[in-house]
């Protein structure tokens, strides 16, 4: 039974560092803006010969 | 950089070149640069200005969209943003050495637009980095302080056609983005919860581990679950209880009433359960409801980036206007005019304040504040009021009353403007919703009274009335309003037509009488009906009045020039031009003397000037006189058929304008025999009009475009703002369409009502679902377990249901739409 209380808190703790990452995703502005990066990545950035 | 630059010579080719630049048609003389045609002077500039700094793969990307920069630009425009009250207002953050600013662009359009944008370091080296957010059509910049100021920011963006919209009205614009955040925050957290507990629930829904070595794992999991529910309850569901609260407060129920008040049973029936240890509880259906009407809340919310509702008078100011101080030229913020200040206003350059003319004439056009489509002449000593645009030379003014004081902004004093459409109590989810959630209150009450009074059972009673609760659950039929409002939003605003909110829909399901403003409401903002009668001019001649026109910058001489399109104009042997205002113009072209203007101007016998139906222009050469221009304002072109559908959806409509009583014998059968057409209409007569039919018991839907409708448009129960380009401003509003997809209106409103049936049948759907269930649980047969799988079944089923028929009714009754964008 004790292996089952030991996956119980790891599959919590890899969840809550789901959440974490969304979280900090959020705040670091990722869902503000849904379309400009997907057009920027396929812009070349050519630079000055 | 070498670049050769040819006029046109004057050879006529009638081969076509479009602009290199901006892909529009080149009307005068082309312009050469590098084997690139050019339309003006404005866009071979900005064409320059990026070939130097080795930008041209702007035009690599999608071809010729290039913005031809406003040409009413001048040195100094942008000064005033370095006085430091200013300054500080425009910009997000600055440490004395790098500055950003978050600054809106409204001709941002395209991806060689977020090209060039990000690029802007090319232009000029102090600026650090620029990121566009492309759908709230802003951009974020950093710069260096000193090296580059903000005027010159402001006025690099300018030169390469990209105009900041700098208003002291938008910078609560920040405030947006966090309160999305916070919304995605709490979904991320009802989500995870939901999850998590529904995998710690699994034993429960197979009746696993019944023996006694699992009974600490059981005791585990409701620990577990319970703290996962905690933060759904204290932080995702709060605006649930908040709401609910302030309306208990302000004696209504509104429709999170009854949500909270369920969650809050299902919430303490499984508390209850975990510490008596009688059972699970249903923590799983408790965050997976919070978690489901979260997310359609988020859609049904969804607001569109980039398109502004609630805009009054001040964001039709500039911010500042030039004020002439003994002669010296200085920008002023416009809130900071003070009575007696002598202001300078351009062309085309909006008057901010009532002012008396100091200059010996003007031309004011009041198009957007009275709805008047012939620009007025106004003399020296006369009184300007507020709102009116200059067309012509520049003018000098007298401030008469500061910019709050005006008489364009009296109309926001009235009560319209205080008062907030009354939204919460009406929506129909929350009105069936009220009976509904007593209905089941009685329902689990009776249940219970039964079980525990009559059989004598009190673990079937408190079974019986928590599975009652939780079947009946109105979170269905809350998900069947948001779905079904969010995925109609979302499909109007695919056809360019933005509802502010789902209200907004509602209401205008409602719609029965359909007011309509006339001037660039249903007639073409920029264009005219013209025909020219008299002797046919030979090509040479129309030459010759197209560059004559071409010099005056009156708009009937713009509308004319417009209607020449395919006549190139010539700068050739122009000479002696003179403008006389109010009259004409008269030029040599070569040793002929060419006259454009009014019947005195050029000599021509005539009764009438303008018949109240049109203007004329009339047209002489070598004191002959040739024939005369018709003008008339030109309706769009599907306003009959709109028309007509509307009447036969049993709507009426009405027709209020403030211009002249031109075209009322066209526009009368149009509008139906019955129907009312008013004009010479006030802003406030308008209003009140709009109220009086309300008072009939009408709801109205108001279409208008300008400032002289604002009153009627915020009276109204939903005021639509025609806007040619949604990007530009529109008065406060309900919804904003653009001009073009007018003719679309009754398809709208039967939308907007087939919305509201669907609604209905969600809720029928729903109700047999309840039906179902609650046989079950009065009778105490339906274990909770199924009744928690119950619910999220009923869930999906709703919003697939109204997700599937809102898409159904949009191609039903927009497929006209479709048609008309497949043939553009």
């Amino acid at each position: 039974m004790s292996a089952l209380y030991l996956l119980i808190i790891a599959s919590l703790l890899v969840a809550l560092g789901f959440l974490g990452a969304f979280i900090w995703s959020v705040r670091k502005g990722h869902y503000d803006d849904d379309y400009t990066p997907s057009v920027r990545i396929l812009l070349d950035d050519s630079e000055k010969p | 950089m070498t670049m050769s630059i040819l006029t046109a010579p004057e050879a006529i080719s009638d081969t076509r070149h479009a602009c290199y630049h901006c892909g529009e048609d080149c009307r005068d003389e082309v312009l050469h640069a590098d084997d690139h045609d050019f339309c003006c002077d404005g866009c071979l500039t900005v064409y320059s200005v990026l070939k130097e700094s080795d930008l041209c793969q702007y035009y690599a990307i999608e071809g010729a969209q290039g913005i031809s920069p406003d040409p009413a630009f001048y040195k100094g425009k942008y000064d005033h943003l370095d006085q430091p009250e200013v300054h500080d207002k425009m910009i997000e953050f600055t440490d004395g050495r790098l500055t950003t600013v978050y600054w809106y662009l409204p001709k941002m359009h395209c991806s060689s637009c977020i090209w060039l944008l990000e690029h802007l370091y090319r232009l000029n080296p102090a600026v650090r980095s620029s990121v566009v957010n492309f759908p709230e059509k802003k951009v974020r910049i950093t710069f260096d302080t000193p090296a580059l100021r903000l005027s010159e920011l402001a006025a690099l963006l300018t030169r390469i056609g990209y105009e900041p919209y700098l208003s002291m009205d938008d910078l609560s614009g920040k405030k947006a983005g966090k309160w999305n955040r916070t919304r995605l925050y709490k979904i991320g957290i009802a989500g995870f919860a939901f999850g998590n507990i529904m995998m710690l629930s699994f034993p429960e829904y197979f009746h696993l581990g019944q023996n006694t070595s699992d009974q600490n794992l059981r005791t585990l999991f409701g620990i577990l679950n319970l703290a996962l529910s905690l933060p759904v309850l204290f932080y995702c569901a709060a605006d649930f209880y908040k709401s609910a609260w302030s309306a208990l407060k302000g004696r209504y129920l509104n429709i999170d009433a009854p949500i909270a008040l369920a969650l809050s049973c299902v919430f303490l029936i499984s508390i209850y359960q975990l510490a008596t240890q009688t059972g699970p509880g249903y923590l799983d259906s408790f965050a997976g409801a919070v978690f489901f009407m979260l997310v359609g809340r988020y859609f049904q919310d969804k607001t569109y980036a980039g398109v502004s509702f609630d805009r009054d008078y001040k964001s039709y100011f500039p911010i500042a206007i030039s004020v002439l101080n003994d002669g010296i030229e200085t920008r002023k913020p416009i809130t900071d005019l003070q009575k007696g200040d002598h202001m300078l206003v351009r062309n085309e350059e909006l008057i901010p304040a009532d002012a008396v003319l100091q200059s010996p004439v003007a031309m004011v056009d009041y198009s957007f504040v009275s709805g008047e489509s012939q620009p007025v002449e106004r003399r020296k000593g006369d009184t300007i009021y507020a709102g009116g645009k200059q067309k012509g030379a520049a003018i000098e003014l007298e401030v008469l009353r500061e910019v709050s004081q005006s008489y364009l902004t009296q109309l926001w004093n009235n009560e319209a403007f205080t008062r907030e459409k009354d939204d919460a109590n009406k929506s129909l989810a929350a009105r069936i919703n009220r009976y509904f959630s007593l209905i089941v209150l009685g329902i689990a009450a009776v249940t219970f009274a039964f079980w525990f009074f009559v059989n004598k059972n009190p673990e079937t009673a408190f079974l019986a009335f928590t599975t009652t609760l939780l079947v009946a659950c109105p979170c269905a039929l809350l998900l069947s309003s948001t779905f079904t409002n969010g995925n109609l939003l979302s499909v109007f605003s695919r056809n360019r037509f933005y509802p502010k909110n789902a209200h907004s829909i509602e209401r205008l399901a409602k719609t029965d009488a359909v007011v309509f403003d006339k001037t660039g409401t249903i007639t073409l903002p920029d264009d005219a009906e013209i025909d020219f009668t008299g002797e046919p001019s030979t090509r040479d001649e129309l030459v010759m009045i197209k560059t004559l026109v071409g010099q005056s910058s009156h708009p009937l001489s713009r509308l004319i020039s417009k209607h020449l399109a395919d006549i190139p104009a010539s700068r050739r042997v122009l000479t002696g031009f003179s403008e006389t205002s109010g009259k004409g113009m008269a030029a040599q072209w070569g040793a002929r003397m060419v006259k454009v203007g009014s019947a005195g101007w050029v000599g021509a016998v005539s009764n009438e000037e303008s018949t109240g139906q049109s203007s004329r222009v009339y047209v002489a050469i070598d004191e002959v006189v040739k024939g005369y221009f018709t003008i008339r304002s030109k309706y769009r072109p599907e306003l009959p058929e709109t028309l007509s559908a509307l009447r036969q959806a049993g709507i009426r409509t009405y027709l209020l304008s403030g211009d002249r009583p031109t075209d009322r014998d066209w526009l009368a059968p149009l509008f139906g025999e019955d129907a009312l057409l008013l004009f010479n209409q006030k802003p406030e007569q308008k209003l009140d009009f709009v109220r009086g039919l309300q008072r009939e018991g009408r709801h109205v839907l108001m279409v208008g475009d300008g400032l002289n409708d604002a009153g009627a448009l915020r009276q109204s129960d939903v005021g639509l703002a025609v806007s040619d380009d949604i990007n530009n401003f529109s008065p406060s509003c309900d919804a904003i369409v653009e001009g073009n997809q007018l003719s679309l209106l009754p398809g709208y409103i039967a939308l907007a009502r087939s919305g509201q049936r669907i609604i209905r049948q969600s809720f029928a759907i729903s109700l047999i679902y309840n039906i179902v269930g609650l046989s079950f649980a009065v009778t105490g047969h339906l274990s909770p377990v199924i009744a928690a799988i119950l619910m999220p079944v009923s869930s999906i089923t709703i919003v697939a249901f109204t997700t599937l028929a809102s898409n159904a009714a949009a191609r039903r009754y927009l497929k006209k739409l479709t048609n008309v964008i497949k043939t553009t």
